[in-house]
């Protein structure tokens, strides 16, 4: 085996996931470099928790290859890689019969970690999740950002190659959501490979260096976040709220139409892409008495232009 | 798959976090039986005439702790496992380790063992107090206890594996469980029945059980009694097959 750092942290290639006959992944082909942070970012349904599944050995794929560390993923393979990975699971599943601290310390001896080696580790990762002052406490007397915090501890107990997050801020309030992007970003400071999914485009933009947007189990496209708003959208978005006689005037919209950039009609809203730079005040002037907001584009427009409007269900 | 070590550790695992429940398990463990042998033991006995020489609270106490091993490790496998299997999320918490899903069924249907190794020993200590047990080799009903709760935990395991929600184990509890407790020869020998409903009873895990405790009760145990540990250990290894699979089909996708 070669040396983990040279090692891709994870190779896939042409990977398939079938449900009885609903295909949930579809050829799926990505790589991730160690040291990276590498999202799956895409819609409720869109397959990315089954690939994270498939790359955590909790799922079989129906074909394509798979290597961790340069390692199949079959199932003689599977404690061993199991053993070198950190996974934090989209639903909460500490142990609410243990108190914080024994959530870490028990969880270490699925390891094999020593009685001795797994306090000192808990006492690290206490502190690293910031519950510390609650080590006697129940799980259910935990906020809900503590408890993704102490989730996140937990995964690291055997100090992971690679660590797995499968929507780690999911129903979080802003401030939490916030504290657990500071964890992970001192994390990714450390060098520690992570594989994130998620369906906040902020998310994936404030941390990862690289990342799929997926969609009905494909990726539909992949590169850092600032290169893909720059390919698919550009450096500006202006949204022109229209009213309902607005909407209607095809002169009007028309006109606005024919500026320096793309536009894309969605419901009573007249989205304009601008490809490069600033819009001047002489294209802007043709907005003039109406309802529009000037910003800059996101992964959310990347997101949207690339899947649709169309509500998903 | 076949367990591992890691099985030792989701046993200690679940040790952890029964202490603090540990109270009520004793009272119970203690008092369910110590109601049974008094009430129908006593009770009863009054108007029940000695049953193969010995008196009816004597031919009642190893049926009733056979019964309290099976119950103990049944409750565990059912109720406990499913809730660590669906609304706590514990096993798939596990599953992200090195421990596979054979490590976790069988730490579980270990522990469930534990417990029935528990409740066997309040039960046969009681029963000793009353001067139920006239042989020492009642000892014996200890580790029997623990192949009684690997049986029972491992069948409670495969309704786990099946089971969508909790009401499915009022099925099992009613048509499976208490059909045992009351004929398995725990209250009346199996004599009494028509020759369809012995070859029934004997087919019953828990007739077994109830043999081999009462063989060891009274102070008579011998190579006559290996058939009934076969067919005990071909049922746990049967049923904890089937489990490991249902279980690990319901984990892996």
């Amino acid at each position: 085996m070669s040396n983990a750092a040279t090692t891709t942290a994870i190779e896939a290639v042409g990977l398939w996931k079938y449900f009885g006959t609903r295909a949930a992944v579809v050829d799926v082909t990505l790589a991730v470099q160690p040291g990276e942070c590498f999202g799956l970012l895409g819609p409720n349904g869109a397959g990315k928790t089954t690939t994270i599944k498939m790359i955590t050995c909790t799922a079989t794929p129906s074909s394509g290859t798979l290597r961790v560390f340069g390692l199949p993923v079959v199932a003689s393979n599977h404690r061993v890689l199991k053993a070198r990975l950190g996974i934090v699971q989209q639903e909460e599943s500490l142990d609410p019969d243990l108190s914080v601290e024994q959530n870490l310390t028990v969880y270490a001896s699925y390891f094999g970690i020593s009685h001795r080696e797994a306090a000192r580790a808990a006492e690290r990762l206490m502190a690293f999740a910031e519950v510390s002052e609650r080590r006697r406490d129940r799980i259910r007397t935990l906020s809900g950002g503590m408890k993704r915090r102490l989730m996140l501890a937990r995964a690291l107990i055997n100090e992971p190659a690679l660590l797995v997050l499968d929507e780690p801020t999911i129903g979080l309030d802003p401030q939490a959501r916030r504290l657990v992007w500071e964890r992970i970003r001192s994390l990714r400071r450390q060098g520690i490979t992570i594989v994130l999914t998620t369906h906040y485009m902020e998310e994936a933009a404030q941390l990862c260096d690289r990342l799929v947007i997926m969609d009905e189990g494909r990726i539909i496209a992949e590169g850092r976040p600032s290169d893909l708003i720059a390919t698919h959208v550009g450096a500006e978005v202006i949204e022109v709220y229209l009213s309902d006689a607005q909407g209607t005037d095809v002169a009007l919209e028309g006109r606005l139409r024919s500026g320096p950039w793309q536009a894309e009609r969605v419901g009573q809203v007249l989205y304009l892409y601008v490809k490069h730079g600033h819009v001047e005040p002489a294209a802007l002037a043709r907005l003039a008495g109406l309802e529009f907001a000037q910003r800059r584009a996101t992964l959310e427009d990347v997101f949207l232009r690339l899947t649709g409007h169309a509500l998903r269900e | 798959m076949l367990p591992t070590k890691g099985a030792l550790r989701v046993w200690r695992r679940d040790f952890e976090s029964w202490k603090r429940y540990a109270p009520s398990f004793v009272v119970v463990a203690i008092g369910e039986p110590l109601l049974y042998l008094l009430g129908i033991g006593y009770g009863l006995g009054q108007f029940v005439s000695d049953i193969g020489g010995v008196p009816y609270a004597v031919f009642l106490a190893p049926g009733i702790i056979a019964s309290s091993a099976m119950y103990s490790a049944s409750f565990e496998t059912t109720f406990s496992s499913f809730t660590r299997m669906t609304e706590q999320n514990t096993y798939a918490a596990i599953l992200a380790t090195p421990c596979s899903v054979a490590d976790i069924v069988a730490g579980d249907i270990v522990w469930a063992a534990t417990k029935s190794v528990f409740s066997a020993v309040f039960v046969l200590l009681v029963t000793a107090l009353f001067g139920l047990l006239p042989s020492p080799f009642a000892v014996a009903l200890v580790p029997v206890g623990f192949l009684i709760g690997v049986m029972f935990g491992s069948l409670g395991m495969v309704v786990t594996g099946r089971s969508p929600s909790y009401d499915f184990f009022n099925y099992y509890f009613t048509l499976g469980i208490s059909l045992m407790f009351l004929f398995s020869g725990i209250f009346f020998p199996l004599d009494v029945l028509p020759a369809w409903g012995r070859t029934i009873a004997w087919m019953l895990p828990l007739t077994h059980a109830v043999h081999v405790c009462r063989a060891f009760a009274a102070g008579t145990p011998g190579l006559y009694l290996l058939g009934n540990f076969a067919w005990m250990i071909l049922v746990t290894v049967v049923a904890f097959v089937v489990a490991e699979r249902l279980v690990r089909r319901r984990l892996v996708a």
